[in-house]
Order: structure tokens, then sequence, then C-alpha cells
């Protein structure tokens, strides 16, 4: 484990030399899982993370059916090889904390009376972990159910802020997490209405409300590059399949049992 | 028109009299519920999901499978988050219900139509029809697709499916389920299969029909080895 800095804030640079309100640089990839019926794949500073959507889908067992809705489940895990030290496979009372509060990030914004008796599975797996995995899992749970064709009000986007050094900070990465002074993960939509909103740490009021008024330039930062994403998918699956169309066209089939 | 590609929560417009499928209405404005292309109607905007499950409705025409025989239903799968009940009433005829397993049996291929859904989604099926389309499929080969994209192999008023049956030379039929029932000799289902693939793919895109035509001709043209104008002659 590494040790604790002495200042996390030099010349108003980071220890990874970004700026106080900088996110870690995000990779997104829509529908990378065949067999799931959405998909997401995200890394964000050192976390990577893969999403996957099912359903909606006959909800088993029978009595936990809804007659009027869909039931939201969610499953947020951590890869037994995702952090320095092995972890434990299976849940935790940590992972079960993080599934709880994640679907109840989802339950506002996903139309759930359209499929009665059904359940909508998310499985959120962090293959590798390095600050803001509940942040990051839920970015790419996001993706994943606009991929499954789920309908929702709006997507959510997800984005912590911290305080290190007396000094308010976007999107914290690891040494900022473990010895930083607050962590405050919020989850909002794009007008702004906050699913879920927890802090570790302490902030004053005034902090408090300065902090969530960052995280929301955080998450709208974050929810422009969902958005390009899902954009992205379908214009350059066109391409390709125009690209794939001329190389069939011209090279003649060697057909020869007719 | 070009569609354009929106994700929920869009703004798609100002006046809520425009809310059609796939959109919802807050704030007194209509916005995008589901990822997908945004298709502006005469009176209705609406979004064209890019994925989704089929949600089956009364009058839909659907490809199932027969799961399971309890006492006077056969349980068919139809592709669905919610299973088709076929009672014994509902086939052509009058059987007995020791008799259920002799004419459809587990496993059996069948084009049925959505009688009745209710609130509580329980999805009655029937095979009785008057112009006897629905039955038992015995021959030809099913393929399913996205549900979401099953439009696109019909077409505008049947073009699609229309140029596919006359160019291919075989019988389709269409289930709204997202399952595709061909019939033909097997090079030409062969050759119908990979043109709804390319469909499934291309779904998103417009012009379909005509890059279609295209696309079977250069087909035809290495597969069978003749040009278009001799196929017409022959008879299937």
């Amino acid at each position: 484990m590494n040790e604790k800095p002495e200042h996390f804030i030099v010349d108003g640079k980071r220890l990874d030399g970004r700026r106080v309100d900088e996110l870690r640089s995000i990779k997104i990839e829509i529908g990378t899982l065949d067999r799931a019926d959405g998909s997401c794949y995200l890394e964000w500073g050192n976390n990577k993370i893969l999403a996957a959507v099912y359903g909606p889908r006959e909800l088993h067992p029978r009595h936990r059916q809804k007659m009027t809705r869909s039931v939201v489940q969610f499953r947020y895990n951590m890869a037994s090889f995702s952090v320095d030290e092995r972890i434990r496979p299976g849940p935790s009372r940590r992972s079960i904390e993080i599934s709880k509060v994640s679907r109840e990030a989802f339950e506002p914004v996903v139309f759930t009376k359209f499929f009665p008796k059904t359940s909508i599975d998310v499985f959120v797996e962090v293959l590798q972990a390095g600050a803001g995995t509940r942040t990051a899992g839920i970015n790419a749970a996001s993706l994943a159910l606009a991929d499954a064709g789920i309908p929702m009000r709006g997507l959510v986007s997800a984005c912590a802020v911290g305080k290190v050094d007396g000094e308010l900070v976007l999107d914290l990465m690891k040494e900022e997490d473990n010895y930083g002074e607050a962590d405050m993960p919020v989850v909002m939509t794009a007008g702004g209405q906050i699913t879920l909103l927890q802090m570790d740490g302490h902030l004053t009021t005034e902090e408090f409300y300065r902090a969530l008024e960052l995280a929301k330039t955080g998450c709208d930062k974050v929810y422009e590059l969902q958005r390009q994403a899902l954009i992205k998918k379908y214009s350059e699956e066109y391409t390709a399949e125009i690209e794939d169309e001329y190389i069939e066209d011209a090279a003649p089939e060697g057909d020869a049992d007719e | 028109m070009e569609k354009r590609i929106v994700i929920p929560g869009d703004l798609l417009s100002d006046d809520i009299k425009v809310s059609g499928s796939g959109t919802y209405v807050a704030d007194g404005s209509v916005r995008a519920a589901v990822y997908g292309l945004m298709n502006v109607g005469e009176r209705y905007i609406s979004v064209i999901p890019l994925a989704g499950k089929y949600i089956p409705q009364t009058s839909d025409r659907v490809i199932g499978v027969v799961t399971e025989i309890t006492y006077s239903n056969w349980i068919v799968d139809i592709n669905s988050p919610y299973d088709g009940l076929l009672h014994i009433s509902q086939y052509p005829r009058r059987i007995e219900i020791e008799q259920m397993d002799r004419y459809l049996k587990v496993g059996d291929c069948i084009l049925t139509m959505v009688k009745d859904v209710d609130a509580s989604m329980k999805v009655e099926l029937t095979l009785r029809d008057k112009d006897r389309e629905l039955r038992r499929l015995s021959d030809g080969r099913i393929v399913a697709i996205s549900p979401t994209k099953m439009p696109r192999v019909i077409g505008r008023s049947g073009s699609m499916i229309r140029l596919l049956k006359s160019e291919i030379g075989c019988n389709m039929f269409v289930g709204q389920n997202g399952r595709i029932w061909i019939n033909g000799s097997e090079d030409r289902i062969d050759l119908a299969i990979q043109a709804v693939r390319y469909i499934e793919a291309n779904a998103h895109t417009p012009g379909l029909t005509d890059r279609m035509q295209a696309f079977l001709k250069a087909k035809k043209k290495t597969r069978f080895g003749k040009t278009h104008e001799d196929e017409d002659g022959e008879e299937w």
C-alpha cells in the first residue's frame, strides 16, 4: 500500500497532475457482451468495469413478482483480483450495500410499469478497482440499461467529490480516497435531480453545497461522454457494415455445389 | 427524412400533444424514453427502439414453440418475458384432452395469433382464424432477430418482405415477436437468412429496400451462378 503523501495539491496540481476540477480519463465501449441484452465496458482512471443488463425477463421466485411493475435487481461485485491484496470472492457487507444504493439510484429513472411480473437484472463486475468503483459501476450500468432498450426517464451519471488538503476536489483517485478528509459520491440525472448521495468524512455546510455544485459539473461531463458513446455505437456500425458489403461483393464465393 | 439517434431523456418537442410511443411527457415537454431513432410522423413523434424484448399485444401474429402441455393448455414460448397459453378450445378442431400431444407436441413450432392479453400479462393464443393461415409449422426453418428490428424486415406497407419473397423465390412469414419462418429449397433459405441478417445489422439506416435489391443481385450472381432474369420462369 502506498504511503500517505505529505501534500495532495502542489502548485494547484494534484498527485496525477490533474486540476482540482478535472476528471480522470474515461473510455466507454457499448455492447461488449453478446449474450447480455445490454452491456457496457468502462474504464475510468484505473477502474475497469463490466456492466451487463438482462431483461425484462420472468422473475423467479414467483412470490417476488410485482403485479403492476418490474423489479430492478442490481448486483455489484468485485473480482477477487481487482485489488492489490486478493479479496474473498462473493458478497460482502460492502458490496451488498453498494448493490442496494445503486439499485435505488436507478429505480426512480426506469419505467418499471411497462413490464409487470418481470425483473430487470443489472450486473456490475469490477475487474480492476482504483477509487470510485461505485460511481464508475453506475455510469456503466446506466449505459447498459439504455443499450438493452429499457425505457428510462433519462440516463444517470455519477461522480465523486472529496476534500484533500482542505480543498474540494473532483473525482478522487486512490490516495485521495484513502487519506482524504471526505469522499462524497453523487448520482444525478441530466436535469440535476439527485438519485444517490453518500458521504464519508467531514464537510462544513458551506463546503457541502460547494461540493454538490462541483459534483454537478463532473456529472455533466460524464453525461456528455455517455451520450457520445451511445450515438457513436450506431454510426460506427453503419460504416463498418458498408465496408463489409464491398468486400463481400468483390470476393466471389466459391459455391461449386450447384 | 434522416432519422436522428436519441438517448433517454432527450428533448423532442415542447408540444405535449405529439407524444407517441417510446416517449414520455414531463414538465410540459416530450422526451425520449428509449435509446433509438426519432421518427417524426404526421401527428406524433415517436422513438423506435434499437433493442428490447417482445411485449405481446392483442391480434399480433407470432411464431411460438410448445414448451409444456398442461391440463387443457399448451404453454408456448413466444420469445417474450411472458409465456403464451394456447387453450385446447383454440385448436382449429375439437380434440380430447387426452389426445393433446397427438396434435401439438413439446418442441413443435406454431404460427399463432395473440387472442388476448390481460393486465397481469396472461397471454392467450389461438390457432383459429378465417383464412386458415395459423397452423403448426411442419417444414422450413425459423430464424430469430431482435423484435425491434422486425418492422424493417416487413418494410413500408410490406415492400421489403414482398421484395424478399419474389427475388429469392421462397415463402416467408415474419412474426411480430422477431421470429421469421422461411420455406423453400435449402439454398434459397440460406440466401433468405443472409438477407434477414443483413437487415438486422443495418436496421437503423435509411434506404434499406434499395440496398437490399443490390445486395440480392450481387448475392445471386455468385450463389446461383445465374442472373435474376433466368429465375422468373422457374417453378418453386
